[in-house]
C-alpha cells in the first residue's frame, strides 16, 4: 500500500468520492481516512464523509490517504462496468522479444506469487517450418465468452463495457469456467493466496479482485480499476517495447503510452487477427501479425532464468540443431 | 397382508436376513467405516489445507473425484432403466432382480454428487447454487436433473417397498421394537385392500414410465458438461447417447456382480437363479456390442478427420508411453470380453458372467479416466509449464483415499440395506418356471395319476 500526500485538487476531488463510496460499503478496515502516526498540517478543508455507523462526520481533508486496490464502485456498478465505454487490447507481435516486464509489472500490481501468471508470454511455433514467435496472452474479454455461458452462480460475468470479470465472493470454485476457456486463461488458488495483511484487509471489489480468495478462480481483468482513474494497465506502461495498445473502441482510439493511434485504421493497416477466431468466441483483443519483427527471437531466450528458459526449451533448441 | 405359499416360502428363507445383522455383517460394516474414516481424514486435509493437496492443477482442473461422479451416477441411472423396463413389461423373471437394481440406483444417487462436491473449491458457498442459479449453465441443469432423479428414484423404490413392509410389519418379526415400528410406519396401513392395490400399481406405473425418460435425460445432461465446451475429446454431439449406453451398461455389470454376491453370501440360488445370469448376460452382450460401435464411431471419426487437436487426443489415448495400455484394457475388457464370454456357451456359467462382468465395471471407470484426464492435458493452447503437476496429472492419496471411502460407504449402504429389507421381494413374487420344466411336472403328474 502506498500512502501519498495529496497534492492536487482534482484527486482530492477524486478520493473524496473514494472516500465516501468506501465508508459506505465498508464492512471491514481499510478506511480511506485514518489519522496517521506522522502528524499533518490541517489544511482548513474539511470533507463531510458518511461513517460505518451512518452518521456524517467532518474530516480535514489533509488526514485522508489515498488508497491503491480501494473499492470506490458499489458491487452493481462493478457488475455493469464502466458506462459508455468498450474496452479493447491490441498486441503488436512484431515488437515482442519476450522482456516479460508486463509479467513482472502484472504479478506486481495484483499480488500474484511467482508462476501464477494471470498475464503469459508463449512461444508459439505455427507449422513446422514456421519461424517461432513470442505471443503475450492476457484474458481476450471475449463477446461470446465461453466461460460466462457456463457458471453455475453468475459468478463470472461480462459487463456492458465489454469485460468478463469475477466476483469472487460469489464463486463457488467448480472450474467449470477453466474447462470451458479454450485459452487456458482462468487460474485457481488451490491453496491460501500469500498476500500482505494489508491487502488482505481490503473491502473485496471484483474490479480490483484484491484480496485474492482461496477456493476460487481468477483471471485477467484488464484492470478496471485504473481505467476508472484513467491510468492504463501495469502491463501496457511496463512494455519498453510498446507492444500493448489499450483503448476504447466507442472512442476508436488504443494508445501504448507513448502513441496514441486509431484503433479501426491500426488494425486495418496491419492485418489484425484475433486467436482462434473459428471458434466463435469474438475475442476483444486483436493480435498484429509477427511480419518485419524487430527483434530476433532468441533475443528473449537467451538471458531467461534456467526456470523459464526450461518452458521454451523444446522448440528453441529444435531449432539451432 | 396375505402371501400365497411360494411368497411365504421366499419370505421364511431370507427372514434371518432381516431379523439378525450377524458377525459377518459386523465386520464388513466396521471394515467399510475403516475405509470412510481415512476418507474423512482426506477431506479434512482438503478444507483445512486447499485443494492443492489433490493432484488437481490449473490444466487438468477435474481428476478422480469427476471420474467417480460419472462412474456411479452411470450406474444409478442404468438401475432406474432396467427396473422400469422390468416393471412395465411385467418381465416375468425380472421380480426377483427388481429390488437389487432399485437399490443400486439410490445407492450410487447418494454416492454420485458427493464426488462432484469434493471438487468444488468453496463447499460454504454450496447454497449460491439455488440463491444465485443461472439457468444457462450445464452445472445447473445438472444440479436440477440429479435433485429430481434422486427424488423420483427413492419414490420409485418406496413405492415397490410398500406391500413388502407391510409383509414384515405382520410377520411378528424378532426385530428391536424400533425396527417393528418403522416396519409399521413404513408401511403406510397397507392391508392388501383393492383400492390400495390399485392406487399402489397405478403409482409405480406412472413413476416406472417417469423414470426412464428423466433417465435418459439426465444421464444426458450429464455428458453435456464435457460435450458443451470446446476441448478436443469432449466437444462431441454423440456424447449424449454416449453416456446413455455407458451408463446402461455398466450398470448392467454392477448389477449382475451385485446378483453374484448376494446369490453366494445368502445363498439366493432359488431366486437368482442360473437363468438370471443368462439373460442379464444377453443384455450385457447387446449394449457391449452398442457401446463398442460408439467407442469405434467417436474414436474414428477423430482419427480420420485428423484435425490438430483432436489427432493429439488421439494420439495421446493410443501411445503406449502415454494411456495406451490403458485405452487397451478398457476396450478389451470393457467390450470384447464380455462379448466373448456370454456369446461362447462354454463360457455362459454365472461365475465367469460375473467375472466378466466385474472386468467391464473395472473397465468403464478407466474409460471414464480416459474421457477426463487426457483432454484436460490437452490444451489449444501449448502449456509451456515447467511444474510437472501442471503439465500431467497423478492423483494423490487423498484423491485415492476419498475414492476408497466413496466405494466402502457405497458397499456399506448394500451391507446395511440388506439386513432392512429382505434382497428377493417377497410380495408379488411368482414363481416363474421355464416351458421345460412345466413339461417336465406334467410329465411327473401323469405318471402319478395311472398309480
Amino acid at each position: 500500500m502506498k500512502q501519498e500526500e495529496i497534492n492536487d485538487k482534482s484527486r482530492r476531488d477524486f478520493l473524496k468520492t473514494a472516500a465516501i463510496a468506501t465508508l459506505a460499503t465498508a464492512a471491514c478496515g481499510s478506511l480511506a481516512c485514518s489519522c496517521s502516526s506522522k502528524q499533518k498540517a490541517a489544511t482548513g478543508n474539511t470533507v463531510k464523509l458518511l461513517s460505518p455507523e451512518g452518521e456524517i462526520v467532518e474530516i480535514d481533508s489533509a488526514y485522508l490517504n489515498h488508497q491503491e486496490h480501494m473499492a470506490i464502485v458499489s458491487k452493481l456498478e462493478a457488475r455493469q462496468g464502466i458506462a459508455g465505454k468498450k474496452f479493447v487490447m491490441v498486441v503488436d507481435l512484431a515488437r515482442c522479444k519476450n522482456a516479460r516486464k508486463c509479467i513482472t509489472a502484472c504479478q506486481k500490481w495484483h499480488y500474484r506469487p511467482e508462476e501464477t501468471e494471470w498475464l503469459t508470454v508463449k512461444l508459439i511455433k505455427d507449422s513446422d517450418k514456421g519461424a517461432p514467435y513470442w505471443f503475450p496472452k492476457q484474458c481476450f474479454h471475449c463477446d461470446n465468452p465461453p466461460c460466462v455461458k457456463v457458471c453455475p452462480v453468475d459468478a463470472t460475468f461480462k459487463r456492458q463495457d465489454g469485460l468478463v470479470l469475477i466476483d469472487n465472493e460469489r464463486c463457488i470454485g467448480c472450474k467449470f469456467c477453466m474447462a470451458a476457456c479454450p485459452y487456458s486463461t482462468r487460474v485457481f488458488n488451490w491453496n491460501e493466496p500469500e498476500q500482505p495483511l494489508d491487502i488482505k484487509n481490503l473491502v473485496y471489489s471484483a474490479e480490483t479482485g484484491l484480496p485474492a480468495k482461496v477456493g476460487t478462480v481468477e483471471k485477467c481483468d484488464f484492470c478496471p480499476d485504473r481505467a476508472r482513474e484513467g491510468l492504463l494497465p501495469p502491463c501496457v506502461e511496463a512494455c519498453p517495447n510498446g507492444v500493448f495498445y489499450f483503448g476504447d473502441e466507442n472512442e476508436d482510439t488504443v494508445t501504448n503510452g507513448d502513441e496514441t493511434v486509431s484503433f479501426s485504421q491500426l488494425i486495418k493497416d496491419r492485418a489484425a487477427y484475433r486467436y482462434m477466431e473459428e471458434l466463435g468466441t469474438k475475442p476483444r483483443v486483436y493480435y498484429l501479425p509477427p511480419k518485419d519483427r524487430q527483434f530476433p527471437v532468441e533475443r528473449g531466450y537467451e538471458d531467461l532464468p534456467e526456470n523459464i528458459k526450461e518452458r521454451f526449451k523444446d522448440i528453441m533448441e529444435e531449432k539451432k540443431s | 397382508m396375505e402371501l400365497n405359499t411360494y411368497q411365504q416360502q421366499a419370505f421364511e428363507y431370507q427372514r434371518p436376513n432381516i431379523e439378525k445383522f450377524g458377525k459377518r455383517a459386523w465386520f464388513w460394516t466396521i471394515f467399510y467405516l475403516l475405509w470412510i474414516v481415512v476418507g474423512g481424514y482426506a477431506l479434512y486435509l482438503q478444507i483445512a489445507k486447499g485443494h492443492g493437496v489433490t493432484g488437481m492443477r490449473d490444466n487438468v482442473v477435474w481428476g478422480l473425484f469427476i471420474v467417480n461422479f460419472i462412474f456411479f451416477i452411470g450406474i444409478s441411472y442404468a438401475g432406474a432403466i432396467i427396473a422400469g423396463l422390468l416393471h412395465l413389461f411385467r418381465v416375468p423373471w425380472g421380480k426377483p432382480i427388481i429390488r437389487l437394481a432399485q437399490m443400486m440406483t439410490i445407492i450410487s444417487v447418494v454416492v454420485g454428487p458427493v464426488f462432484i462436491l469434493l471438487c468444488v473449491g468453496r463447499f460454504d458457498r454450496l447454497h449460491h447454487l439455488f440463491i444465485y442459479p443461472r439457468l444457462q449453465s450445464p452445472m445447473t441443469w445438472d444440479v436440477l436433473a440429479i435433485l429430481t432423479y434422486f427424488v423420483g428414484s427413492v419414490l420409485f423404490l418406496y413405492m415397490a417397498l410398500i406391500k413388502d413392509f407391510a409383509v414384515y410389519r405382520d410377520a411378528k418379526l424378532n426385530v428391536p421394537k424400533w425396527k417393528q415400528k418403522l416396519y409399521n410406519a413404513l408401511s403406510l396401513g397397507y392391508r392388501g385392500g383393492a383400492s390400495q392395490k390399485r392406487h399402489l400399481i397405478v403409482s409405480q406405473n406412472l413413476l416406472a414410465i417417469i423414470m426412464i425418460p428423466l433417465s435418459i435425460i439426465v444421464s444426458s445432461i450429464l455428458s453435456w458438461i464435457f460435450g458443451m465446451t470446446l476441448r478436443p475429446g469432449w466437444h462431441s454431439t454423440i456424447f449424449g447417447p454416449y453416456f446413455v449406453l455407458g451408463a446402461l451398461y455398466s450398470g448392467c455389470g454392477v448389477l449382475i456382480v451385485a446378483m453374484w454376491v448376494y446369490r453366494k453370501m445368502y445363498r439366493l440360488e432359488n431366486y437368482f437363479t442360473n437363468r438370471h445370469f443368462t439373460y442379464l448376460g444377453y443384455i450385457m452382450m447387446v449394449l457391449a456390442a452398442g457401446y463398442g460401435y460408439f467407442t469405434f464411431s467417436e474414436y474414428f471419426t477423430s482419427w480420420f478427420g485428423s484435425e490438430r487437436w483432436d489427432s493429439e487426443v488421439i494420439h495421446k489415448l493410443f501411445d503406449p508411453s502415454e494411456y495406451g495400455w490403458w485405452t487397451l484394457f478398457a476396450n478389451l475388457a470393457g467390450i470384447l470380453l464380455p462379448i466373448l464370454i456370454v456369446a461362447i456357451p462354454k463360457t455362459r456359467t454365472p461365475g465367469l458372467i460375473s467375472l466378466s462382468a466385474f472386468m467391464m465395471v473395472m473397465a468403464l471407470w478407466v474409460k471414464r479416466y480416459l474421457i477426463i484426464v487426457p483432454t484436460l492435458e490437452t490444451p489449444l493452447l501449448p502449456m509451456q509449464d515447467t511444474r510437472a503437476e501442471y503439465v500431467k496429472y497423478t492423483a494423490t492419496w487423498p484423491e485415492w483415499a476419498l475414492t476408497f471411502a466413496g466405494i466402502a460407504t457405497f458397499l456399506l449402504f448394500f451391507t446395511l440395506m440388506s439386513k432392512f429389507v429382505t434382497v428377493v421381494p417377497v410380495s408379488g413374487l411368482e414363481e416363474t418356471r421355464t416351458q421345460h420344466e412345466q413339461a417336465q411336472d406334467i410329465l411327473k403328474k401323469d405318471k402319478v395319476q395311472p398309480a
